[in-house]
């Protein structure tokens, strides 16, 4: 049952996803690609539950790399994100 | 059990905040939005889990965070294709080592004896799906930011030997995922999917190897995409609803973005990705070039002084050029002068989707310049001159022909206005690689000048007229 819940909200959440996102202006290309691009990063939430103390050597530092690796993606991608947004907003004014 | 509720309040933020940036009155709150939502995903992550090892946590958000933001305060803007990419990279590794190291921590995939298979269906599937999908994101967005970064890659193989290896690489990927799943025994589990990560990393790069650089926009849209579902993939792995919602929304847009990339192509998605355009077909004849006219930023500033109307046709020269403040000195000093100015924006011009739009943003350029190709198209005709800064496939008129490497893309008409000026370096083909004939046409005059040198030549042509 978990794994059809699992399945289900899947299915459901791609089709909002197209639903969401079926009008872009070709303006907000690039800051919706660097935008999901960092919410992509999402999988943070991952690699924390798999940092787990007790655990071996390589375990942690596989687990490590995935923090660092996510949180670059996170970071990295939000803040390029505003770095654009910022030089649409100048305009706005 | 009640911090979990913190995960549909993210969930529920990111939706929220996708939906704003896709608007452009509300598209920077809505990336403040999903900043809020992973924040509480991040927060409610570390409230929930228990036995979490704290150093590496901290350590891991600390060092992470720090290399992200130095990458994305110190890059500037000409390189933005490249870094998004590489961004991308990151996430999609990240997921391939969330699968792998599930495979060592969970309690029961640990014990020998028990395979992947006994833990059920979704893992068997989701484990070796998310370290394959990962390592092709890692290594295509790193090929793909190579590429980008203008460095040629190109595949050590030609033709059918291409796809042999891909097939190859391919099997023996299924071979290893297979093995993973069934074995009972744990340091074999642990060969095979590092066996399975390294093969998918090379297959990353292969795949990414023959598309040319003018197919990046798609290319780039798809990896984000991939991204996305490698993180769906690996919510299953951890049995986790918050990466499979999100990570599946990010796969959709990812999506979406690369149709409207095809589609402003006139390619398949197939076609794009099975790629060799612009890469060794580039034509004998591009350099075969007979009636060119060339002329000078002081006959183009004649040109303007009389016009009424103008277009400006930004390609990606104009990015490697960094003539985008120029270009925009020259529109005000026109608008100024009563002539009605536009850009004219194709949808792929530039190396990745909305390329030129972000980098007239960056000089102000009002949004109601901004002229689609759709709605733009009609009104070459009526235009006395148009500008063409960098752009070169986007305008050739070769795709209206039946055959040939770029039939059938929807080009901006610009041969039909009254007169066109194109500023690029040299006759040099663009990334298709085929000649472009709107070059000699009698009512077109080349300007063989960076960008930026003759942006300005001409900006001070036009004052000096006044």
């Amino acid at each position: 049952m978990e794994i059809f819940l699992l399945v289900f909200v899947f299915v459901i959440a791609s089709l909002l996803g197209f639903e969401l996102i079926n009008k872009v202006p070709p303006t907000l290309h690039t800051p919706l690609m660097s935008g999901s691009n960092a919410i992509s990063g999402i999988t943070i939430v991952g690699a924390i539950i798999c940092a787990r103390s007790g655990e071996g050597f390589f375990a942690q530092t596989i687990a490590f790399l995935a923090i660092v690796f996510a949180m670059i993606n996170v970071v990295g991608g939000y803040v390029v994100t505003d770095r654009m947004l910022a030089s649409f907003k100048k305009k706005a004014k | 059990m009640g911090y979990y509720y913190l995960y549909l309040l993210a969930t529920l933020l990111f939706v929220f905040g996708i939906k704003r940036l896709t608007n452009i009155r509300t598209c920077q709150q809505g990336n403040r939005l999903s900043e809020v939502a992973m924040a509480i995903a991040i927060l409610a992550v570390l409230l929930i889990t228990a036995g979490i090892s704290w150093l590496v946590v901290i350590a891991g958000i600390l060092v992470g965070s720090a290399i992200g933001l130095v990458i994305a305060k110190r890059t500037p803007t000409t390189q933005m294709p490249e870094m998004v990419a590489a961004l991308n990279g990151f996430g999609g590794a990240s997921s391939a080592l969330v699968a792998m190291a599930y495979l060592l921590i969970d309690p029961l995939i640990k014990l020998d004896g028990t395979s992947l298979a006994d833990t059920g269906i979704v893992n068997a599937i989701s484990t070796p799906a998310t370290v394959i999908i990962g390592m092709v994101t890692l290594t295509g967005s790193f090929v793909a930011y190579f590429k980008l970064s203008g460095k040629k890659v190109a595949h050590p193989l030609k033709g059918v030997q291409r796809h042999y290896l891909h097939g190859g690489l391919g099997l023996f990927a299924i071979g290893m995922g297979t093995w993973m799943v069934l074995t009972g025994n744990h340091t074999g589990m642990t060969i095979a999917v590092i066996l399975l990560a390294i093969v998918s990393a090379a297959l990353g790069v292969f795949l990414v190897m023959p598309i040319g650089g003018a197919d990046m926009p798609v290319v780039v849209s798809l990896l984000n995409s991939y991204s996305g579902v490698a993180g769906a993939a690996a919510g299953f792995v951890i049995g986790n609803p918050l990466l499979i919602v999100v990570g599946a929304l990010v796969g959709t847009s990812g999506l979406i973005l690369t149709q409207i990339m095809c589609k402003a192509m006139n390619r398949s998605l197939g076609n794009v990705l099975l790629g060799g355009m612009g890469e060794e077909s580039v034509a004998k004849d591009a350099k075969d070039y007979k009636s060119i006219k060339s002329t000078s930023p002081e006959e183009c500033a004649m040109l303007l002084e009389g016009a009424s109307s103008v277009i400006f046709v930004p390609g990606y020269g104009l990015a490697v050029a960094q003539a985008q403040h120029i270009v925009r000195d020259l529109g005000d000093l026109l608008i100024k002068r009563g002539c009605n100015v536009r850009y004219a924006i194709h949808p792929v011009a530039g190396r990745m989707p909305g390329h030129m739009n972000v980098l007239l943003a960056e000089s102000d350029v009002p949004y109601d310049q901004l002229w689609e190709m759709d709605r733009i198209n009609s009104d070459f005709k009526s235009t006395d001159v148009v500008i063409v800064v960098g752009a070169n496939d986007v305008v050739n008129p070769a795709a209206r022909e039946a055959t040939g490497p770029i039939a059938g893309m929807p080009i901006l008409d610009v041969d039909q206005a009254r007169t066109v000026i194109v500023i690029k370096r040299s006759l040099a083909p663009g990334y298709a690689g085929i000649k472009n004939p709107l070059f000699e046409m009698d009512n077109c005059l080349m300007v063989f000048l960076d960008a930026k040198e003759a942006l300005e030549a001409i900006v001070k042509e036009v004052k000096e007229l006044n």
